[in-house]
């Protein structure tokens, strides 16, 4: 029963990883904005990723993760023609793109895996798009060309000035802005402390913003109600009524305290797991 | 003639010390010696009043007759057919509020133990029958079943012993549905559950793990370019219900879903796990079902001092009674007449960066009494005026129950559902869908297994009827 098959795995810089699985039904469905749930292997937890790209017609599936934890530490460990245990999707809606004209993205670090398709989504159904996306350093830039290709306008920025332009996302959208650029929409999709910010630049100029929320969550179904999040004061599960939400609405500190509770836990398990394959290399 | 002079036997189970300390199963069975002479006590009434409190029709005299005389085979055979799943029913059915209820037995005593009686005689087919389950000779046609719990399961079962080619989609990695994800090992060990999927798989029936109708395939697509003539929905209940009330979404308040889901699906209970979970010292549990039981009872099994919240009394406590029984002699407080106004949240003002910022610190609540009865008979808790208190706590667990789950409704054209999102369908389990049946949470909402096992049997009629006639 083992089908999700490793295609293709490409290290993107030092932590980030591109990974083609083998996943015909989900690569069938999937849509930029929608994320999928995958298992390690048996004894795994279930973590959900947004989906980087698909080829319908290969039946592959991209995904692009950091290694942050246990988890995507094993995940790292797998090598292309092995095997996933569980890869279930696609979940959550579709970002909206219809009747688009003219559309900033802005992404920020891994967050640029899942802001590109809906970038590219965007060209290829004629509307503009410029595109801000941000990283801390030079060395861990990734989809600049990518993001090029397509883009009317292409900002990189560093936060240490090593790249691109020194600064913020922030900073090159508000230039954008004040440049006299009128989008009907930005779309943001980063850590949740830049989304915060994105909305708050984008508020006082009265700029729709949607926002990508990836909290924790189990089934991704609409079960276990993990996920949920406080938006315009309701409570909201971002598995099935999200995971874009108008990011003005957005509980953002409280996503922020919700996405720490398992901050110990997960420390000790990274230790661990990156000490158990340094066992087995020696 | 029966012996009314015999006590009913009490169910052997390990001791409440001990067991709140792990993860094995509680309730440890009648031995062959205790199931006979429990049998004994039945009155063999020819009217069966205990028959017609089950909600599958088992033939209650005549299990309990074959038990009596030591033919277990025999009364497995009486019961499995018209039940699919003994050994979960005979551990997780109300039968004080079914069978046992109308037992004739029970007016000036008590009852026949029913449901122990059914346990065992299930637990001996599964030790010592030879499955010599043979594949049925297929009569082609192709019947689709959504979710793999009781009502799936079930239904799945009766189309494969007619010869339907049946393919179950379940949306998780596990077959099972509550029975994997809900229902804690120490209630409903999973072997039991792994037995009753493997006995479908060895009937031919095909399962599809990962696959989320309405996501990864609609039913529109089932019946269309996959070729499937019916499809049954069982796909259970959908989002937790929280209250609307303050610090609903602080660190350390659980849907009862996700607390239970981690610790049996994820096994987060287990040393070295994957998974994580939030190991606390104070818990609330607000709600009084099983569901509430279940999650009190895992959270006490982590080494918490576990209290259940409860806004009506005692009496309304609408879980199994041995769970409650149970649950008390673990050690967990029951705090009835209670009800939350708010949950209170750690904040250090002069640390922003206190990592306790943001996390459960206790919980608000206001005392209530009972009024009037509401229009389902139970009397309508209301609140006494001025009697909010705090207790101090690091876990809220929120058990009130679930809504539907959208996934299906949004996906599939001309599917009708009422006012609270349920699936409507007529006494035949039929949609207002042709060729497209449901049953058990997915229609009725939040229900029992016994009862969604019942809408599967039906609906598996149903489809025999209609595919035969089509």
């Amino acid at each position: 029963m083992l089908m999700y098959r490793i295609a293709r795995k490409k290290p993107l810089n030092a932590t980030v990883t591109l990974m083609d699985i083998e996943a015909p039904m989900v690569a069938k469905k999937a849509e930029p904005g929608q994320f999928i749930i995958l298992r390690v292997d048996e004894e795994g937890e279930r973590i959900p990723l947004t989906i980087a790209g698909y080829d319908r017609e290969k039946g592959l599936v991209t995904i692009i993760y950091q290694v942050v934890g246990a988890t995507t530490v094993k995940l790292n460990a797998k090598n292309e023609g092995d095997y996933l245990q569980d890869f279930v999707g696609p979940l959550g809606n579709a970002t909206e793109t219809e009747g688009l004209k003219k559309v900033a993205v802005v992404g920020g670090g891994v967050g640029c895996a899942i802001a590109l398709p809906v970038a590219q989504k965007l060209h290829a159904e004629g509307c503009e798009v410029h595109s801000v996306i941000g990283f801390r350093s030079k060395d861990i830039v990734i989809l600049e060309d990518e993001f090029r290709a397509c883009s009317d306008e292409l900002k990189v920025m560093t936060d240490d000035g090593t790249h691109g332009e020194k600064g913020l996302v922030t900073d090159a959208l508000d230039a954008l802005i004040q440049a006299g650029n009128q989008y009907d929409e930005v779309i943001a999709i980063g850590p949740i402390i830049m989304m915060k910010f994105v909305c708050k630049t984008t508020e006082k100029y009265g700029i729709k913003t949607i926002v990508s929320m990836c909290p924790i969550m189990i089934d991704g179904t609409g079960m276990c109600g993990g996920c949920r999040l406080t938006v315009d004061g309701q409570t909201k599960f971002a598995c099935v009524d999200g995971p874009d939400f108008d990011g003005s609405k957005v509980d953002f500190d409280e996503a922020i305290s919700r996405g720490a509770i398992y901050k110990e836990f997960e420390r000790h398990a990274y230790d661990e797991a990156c000490n158990l394959f340094k066992k087995e290399v020696k | 003639m029966a012996d009314m002079k015999m006590p009913r036997h009490a169910m052997p189970a390990q001791d409440p010390e001990v067991r709140s300390h792990n993860f094995n199963e509680v309730a440890l069975g009648y031995t062959k010696e205790m199931a006979m002479e429990e049998a004994t006590r039945c009155l063999g009434c020819p009217k069966m009043p205990c028959k017609n409190g089950c909600p599958v029709q088992i033939n209650i005299p005549d299990f309990v007759a074959k038990v009596a005389e030591g033919d277990f085979e025999g009364a497995y055979e009486v019961i499995h057919r018209t039940s699919s799943l003994p050994a979960v029913c005979g551990r997780v059915c109300p039968q004080e509020s079914q069978c046992e209820k109308y037992c004739v037995r029970g007016v000036k005593g008590e009852p026949v133990a029913i449901g122990r009686m059914e346990r065992f005689v299930a637990d001996w087919h599964n030790a010592h029958a030879k499955e010599a389950s043979a594949k049925p000779v297929s009569n082609g046609h192709k019947v689709a079943i959504i979710g793999s719990g009781p009502a799936g399961l079930t239904c799945a079962g009766d189309l494969a012993k007619l010869g339907y080619q049946v393919t179950i989609f379940e949306a998780l990695h596990k077959a099972g549905g509550v029975l994997v994800y809900g229902i804690p090992e120490f209630r409903l060990p999973k072997a039991i559950v792994q037995k009753e999927v493997d006995g479908l798989k060895a009937l031919g029936v095909e399962i599809c793990t990962n696959t989320v109708i309405g996501k990864t395939i609609t039913i529109d697509e089932l019946m269309g370019e996959k070729g499937f003539e019916a499809v049954f929905i069982g796909s259970g209940a959908g989002l937790p219900k929280f209250m609307n009330i303050p610090g609903e979404n602080l660190q350390g308040v659980y849907s009862a879903n996700e607390f239970l889901t981690r610790i049996n699906l994820m096994k987060a209970y287990r040393e070295g796990s994957d998974t994580p979970i939030k190991h606390s010292l104070k818990v609330a549990v607000v709600g009084g079902g099983n569901v509430a039981m279940d999650a009190a009872r895992c959270a006490k099994r982590l080494g918490a001092d576990v209290s259940i919240i409860y806004r009506r009394s005692e009496k309304e406590l609408p879980a199994r009674a041995e769970e409650v029984e149970h649950a008390k002699e673990e050690g967990i407080i029951f705090r009835t007449l209670t009800n939350p106004v708010a949950i209170l949240g750690y904040n250090n003002p002069d640390d922003r960066r206190d990592p306790k910022n943001g996390s459960v610190c206790g919980i608000r609540c206001i005392k209530m009494e009972l009024g009037e009865p509401d229009e389902k008979g139970r009397r309508r808790p209301i609140e006494v005026k001025d009697s909010e208190f705090d207790m101090e706590m690091d876990c809220v667990i929120m058990a009130l129950g679930t809504n539907p789950n959208p996934l299906i409704k949004n996906t599939t054209k001309g599917l009708d559902v009422n006012n609270h999102g349920g699936i409507i369908v007529n006494e035949d389990a039929l949609t207002s869908r042709e060729g497209v049946y449901a049953g058990g949470d997915a229609v009725t909402g939040a229900a029992t297994v016994i009862l969604a096992m019942g809408a599967g049997k039906q609906a598996a009629a149903s489809i025999d009827e209609y595919l035969k006639n089509k």
